[in-house]
């Protein structure tokens, strides 16, 4: 056992298990088996034909688009791909399903046996994959006379959802804490967007997480009886319904209980987990294949063909930051933990001319360069599109932009306090920093002349505070500094004023 | 291997159909007859058989990802037995 | 001019030479159906009007002097599972009375571009399960032949109409000999072509890895015409083969000597009626008299058929009809106050029994611990079966066997006993297991019922079984008999 399991049986009486099965929305134009539009929101049932409504006599064709994504998908989280894939009915009633089966992949996945790896306080963890299947969304239901479906006097079908394609992939029952599954999702989640076959946005329910949660004593081998939590559309519903799962869990075997084997919902607006189980949902879904459809007979060109298009993977991308630019891991972690992020940051170099081929360390120059885009990011521009409804793909501030404000900075055009307010107006209104710093005059004043008059009628109006400074209170010229850029709205060169200033006080 | 009506009204669940006490009685007996008959099958050594599911031998059949239009809303409602507000309309769930 | 009685080639040329003309045609024909339903009941909806609008086009472009396709202007009908954009496809049953597709099945919009004229959609045993008609819930189908018996099925509707003179020719489904035991019940020809040769886009599915969409036509000739329109790729269709099709209808003609032509001995064991037995026999002297070589070949897994048929079809039927649940289309229980009600009652109200059962034997055999020794078991022997075909061809091009081992039989003879029942189906099930094509003609009669005998071929010979069966109507004339229905 090592230092760190002590430390978690220190703090909690019993042994984590979880395996999470994440749903993910293929970015394909039109769905898995017809023609029918995939875009999000439409007016209920506009996005509908008589193959996705399920209609009798209607045949699915499979669309070669998904099975592509599948298979990018699959390996970029280090999955075999199979030779010979197929699909299968998974059949149970719901009004949200119209033909009373969903097809999917039963015992021959598209992909299988891969892993991904994750870091928690700084430990790195392998989590596995079991297997990435295809399959197709349902449609959605609306209760109709109350909030939700408990109440609901009736309840209304919507099948525009209906045909999406999706992926599910199945980890390994490896993750044993919350943080840990919470960080092997964010992972996940960046992959996937990396890979761009899906948009993930969890909350249109384009990437859904399912979790199997158990329990056991420290130091048991065999697994404990496990809950599947359903519903959990946010991280921070995850968080949520895990702790809240654990702590049930435990209550009840502290008290010598029997966890039941049952399907969970995560009520959000309840803060709590609740049973779906019905004693009329017995769960047979009697798989076979799909007979509809034929088998996909996949071979090493093709697997190689999608492998090609695969992007520079998160933690390379992040070595290669770390290894260029000398950039911190940390910083290099955050930049890339979102494609969009780590593009910016990549568009960003090229426009200041500093981008660097991989394997290729930078020049100091160019490092000093790659800091001041990196500082940016992580500070003013996160901030602002954090609190905009934009992010780093649709971002108001181009990063050929932000290479215009930080080339004015570097060439002393403008001061880096007037840099910030500049960056804020380029934001709000999406110009050039060369325009908005003409516009509003905001140049550096850089003439010795011009300071040094400043300067001396500073000096000339605050005696005391020279006669501070000559008593040796150091901190009297930061007041006089103050006073300068005060006198120049903030346009004095900074370098320039304090030279003068020392000059001139001299010379008193 | 024989089916008891416990078992036939479990499959009649499974498959959505109420049926009354004498159908229960009829389909057992129906059903043991049926599947009795197909024991014969047992006989057969398949140990080495692969299964067939499709007769014809095709494999990758696949269309492009283009968008085609959609239904009109008043044809994919046309035969619903209950709609309201362009939805499908059903009872209650739970 | 008894124009009820001719074949679709025989119409063609009279609309071409102008000695009638297709609203004419349509008209006669619609006189004939109403005639004839009284004792027939062949039909579930007529389409009159409809047909009328287009045999006037038929006929514009006629006087235009423009020349007409094969089928233009003939009059047909469609078995009630095929949809057929805004006119009701009930498949026979309750759950679907009220259903009017929004679509056209791939099959029905050939057959509008070839210009053939709806007249109305044909009876059936619900969902296409059955060998009577009887299980339609609507009403039985008779056998023109003789009213007091059954016309055959599933397809018993399609064969019964063209034998009436009711169309000209018809399209059924088969899963498991509804085509062609239909057809032989009925004295018609009957074509179950290869599993993919047509395709299926739009036909209500009962068992989607057997189901095949053929023609009833009253001659050979006809039939190949009808294949010509219908056969062929089709992208809606994952199954559906890209290979060339033939013109079928070109091929007619040839000599078949030297042709080898196997009988299965399986085939013509106990159970098959002696009288039923002769009548083929005798056939068989004709195609030997035709040069034709015949052999006898066996088929060693043919007694497994039926079994591994009543695994198949019912386990895929169960799944293909669970979308019957009163949500989207079709019967709605009136007493559903909560939705498990709703799907439990209307599902109960909306199938009749054969279905039920066959949904129940479905549903029980892909039930969680049983796949492997029923569902994943028949697939397996369903391979040896197909292999049993493979060999025999290896030494023969066609296959010959009776189509039933009985003549059309009486209401109510077997409808007691499902598995008595499923037994009439023993010459034709394994066919659809091996996915290849076969086609019923007439031989002759027994006690003045039609008698089929069956053809089959290798996946993709459509053209062979024409070829031979056309070789035999041209030396027999066996095609020319109809029945008279007083009427």
């Amino acid at each position: 056992m090592n230092n760190e399991t002590m430390q978690m049986e220190r703090d909690f009486d019993f042994e984590i298990v979880m395996g999470l099965e994440v749903h993910v929305e293929l970015h394909t134009k039109s769905k898995i088996f017809c023609g029918c539009t995939t875009e999000f929101g439409g007016d209920q049932n506009t996005h509908v034909c008589p193959v996705c409504l399920g209609l009798p006599g209607v045949l699915p064709v499979l669309n070669k688009q998904v099975v592509d994504y599948a298979m990018k998908a699959g390996l970029a989280l280090n999955c075999e791909i199979a030779e010979f894939s197929k699909f299968d009915r998974k059949n149970y009633f719901y009004p949200d399903l119209p033909k009373a089966y969903q097809v999917s992949q039963y015992d021959l996945p598209i992909a299988k046996d891969g892993y991904l790896d994750i870091e928690v306080g700084g430990n790195p963890k392998r989590i596995g994959i079991t297997r990435v299947h295809m399959e197709e969304d349902a449609g959605k239901l609306v209760h109709g006379g109350a909030a939700n479906l408990a109440g609901a006097e009736y309840s209304m079908a919507d099948y525009n959802r209906t045909g999406v394609p999706l992926i599910e992939i199945v980890s390994e029952p490896d993750i044993r804490s919350i943080e840990e599954a919470v960080a092997y999702l964010e992972r996940l989640k960046a992959i996937l967007e990396y890979t761009e076959v899906s948009d993930c946005k969890m909350e249109q329910g384009s990437l859904r997480c399912d979790a199997n949660v158990s329990l056991r004593p420290w130091g048991q081998k065999e697994f404990g009886t496990k809950a599947e939590l359903k519903n959990m559309n946010s991280f921070k519903a995850l968080q949520r319904a895990l702790e809240y799962e654990v702590e049930r869990q435990a209550e009840i075997l502290r008290d010598g209980g029997k966890i039941l084997q049952e399907t969970r919902m995560w009520d959000e607006a309840k803060g709590m987990t609740i049973s779906l189980r019905s004693k009329e949902e017995a769960h047979d879904y009697r798989y076979f294949p799909e007979p509809d459809l034929v088998p996909l007979v996949i071979s090493r060109e093709w697997v190689d063909r999608v492998k090609a298009t695969l992007p520079e993977m998160p933690h390379v991308r992040k070595e290669r930051l770390v290894h260029t630019y000398g950039l911190p891991a940390y910083d290099a972690g955050i930049i890339t933990g979102s494609k969009a992020m780590a593009d910016y940051f990549d568009s960003a170099c090229k426009a200041f001319g500093v981008d660097t081929p991989s394997g290729v360390e930078a020049d100091d120059k160019a490092k000093e360069r790659a800091k001041q885009i990196s500082n940016y990011m992580m500070g003013e521009l996160t901030r602002l599109l954090n609190a905009s409804e934009f992010g780093y793909l649709n971002s108001p501030v181009t990063p050929e932009n932000l290479v215009g404000l930080l080339q004015l900075l570097e060439a002393g055009t403008i001061s880096t306090k007037i840099a910030k307010t500049v960056f804020e107006d380029m934001f709000a209104t999406g110009k050039p920093a060369k325009a908005i710093v003409e516009e509003k005059g905001l140049v550096q004043i850089s003439d010795e002349g011009a300071i040094a008059s400043i300067v001396r009628d500073i000096l000339t109006a605050n005696p005391s505070v020279v006669a501070d400074f000559k008593a040796g209170k150091e901190k009297a010229m930061g007041f006089l500094v103050g006073q300068a850029m005060k006198a120049t709205k903030g346009k004095a060169n900074p370098g320039l004023v304090n030279k003068l200033l020392k000059e001139e006080l001299e010379k008193l | 291997m024989s089916l008891t009506k416990d078992e036939v009204q479990h499959v009649a669940m499974l498959a959505r159909l109420e049926l009354s006490d004498k159908e229960v009685e009829k389909y057992t007996t129906q059903l043991n007859d049926i599947l009795g008959y197909a024991q014969r099958l047992q006989a057969l050594d398949t140990a080495n058989v692969p299964p067939t599911a499709h007769v014809f031998p095709l494999q990758n059949v696949m269309r492009d990802d283009c968008v085609d239009p959609s239904m009109a809303r008043e044809k994919i409602l046309a035969n619903a037995p209950d709609e309201e507000d362009g939805f499908f309309r059903v009872p209650k769930i739970v | 001019m008894k124009l009820y009685t001719k074949k679709a080639h025989e119409l063609h040329d009279l609309l071409v030479n102008k000695e009638i003309s297709a609203a004419e045609l349509v008209r006669a024909q619609a006189e004939r159906i109403e005639a004839a339903e009284p004792k027939v009941q062949a039909f579930i909806t007529r389409t009159l009007d409809d047909a009328m609008a287009q045999a006037a086009k038929v006929d514009a472009k006629i006087a235009a002097g423009e020349a007409i396709g094969p089928l233009e202007g003939i009059p047909m009908a469609l078995k009630d599972n095929m949809c057929t954009d805004g006119v009701r496809t009930t498949c026979a049953s309750k759950i679907l009375h009220n259903f009017v597709p929004p679509y056209d099945a791939t099959v029905v919009t050939k057959l509008k571009e070839a210009g053939a004229i709806l007249m109305g959609k044909c009876n059936m045993d619900e969902f296409a399960m059955g060998s009577s008609t009887e299980n339609s819930r609507f009403f039985a189908t008779r056998n023109p032949w003789d009213i007091e018996r059954v016309p055959g099925g599933s397809s018993g509707g399609s064969a019964a109409a063209v034998a009436a003179g009711q169309a000209v020719f018809t399209l059924g489904s088969d899963t498991g000999g509804s085509i062609r035991q239909p057809a032989a019940f009925c004295g018609v020809v009957g074509m179950k072509p290869t599993y993919g040769a047509v395709s299926r886009f739009g036909l209500v599915a009962f068992a989607s890895s057997l189901d095949q969409i053929g023609p009833f036509t009253r001659d050979v000739r006809d039939n190949a015409r009808v294949m010509n329109a219908i056969a062929g790729y089709d992208l809606k269709d994952s199954t559906s083969a890209p290979v060339d099709y033939p013109d079928y209808e070109a091929l007619l003609g040839q000599s078949v000597k030297g042709w080898r032509i196997g009988l299965p001995k399986e085939y013509f064991g106990e159970g098959i009626d002696p009288e039923v037995k002769a009548v083929i026999e005798k056939a068989v002297k004709v195609l030997e008299g035709l040069g034709a070589e015949i052999g006898e070949c066996s088929l060693p897994h043919t007694e497994y058929a039926l079994p591994v048929y009543y695994l198949i079809a019912p386990a895929e039927a169960s799944s293909n009809l669970a979308r019957y649940d009163g949500v989207r289309y079709g019967y709605r229980s009136e007493e559903a106050p909560d939705l498990i009600t709703m799907f439990k009652k209307t599902r109960a109200e909306g199938f009749g029994e054969e279905v039920k059962r066959r949904i129940m034997l479905g549903t029980y055999a892909l039930s969680s611990g049983y796949y492997d020794a029923y569902y994943l078991k028949a697939q397996k022997v369903r391979t040896l079966i197909k292999g049993d075909f493979d060999q025999a061809y290896e030494k023969f091009d066609v296959l010959l066997s009776p189509t039933s081992p009985t003549v059309a039989f009486k209401f109510g003879d077997r409808t007691d006993n499902p598995l008595q029942m499923y037994l009439s189906d023993i010459c034709t099930l394994s066919v659809n297991l091996a996915g290849i094509p076969a086609l019923n003609i007439n031989a002759g009669f027994a006690n003045g019922l039609p008698v089929g005998l069956q053809l089959m071929g290798k996946a993709f010979d459509e053209a062979k079984l024409l070829q031979l069966a056309y070789a035999y109507e041209q030396a027999t004339g066996c095609h020319s008999q109809t029945p008279d229905l007083g009427v």
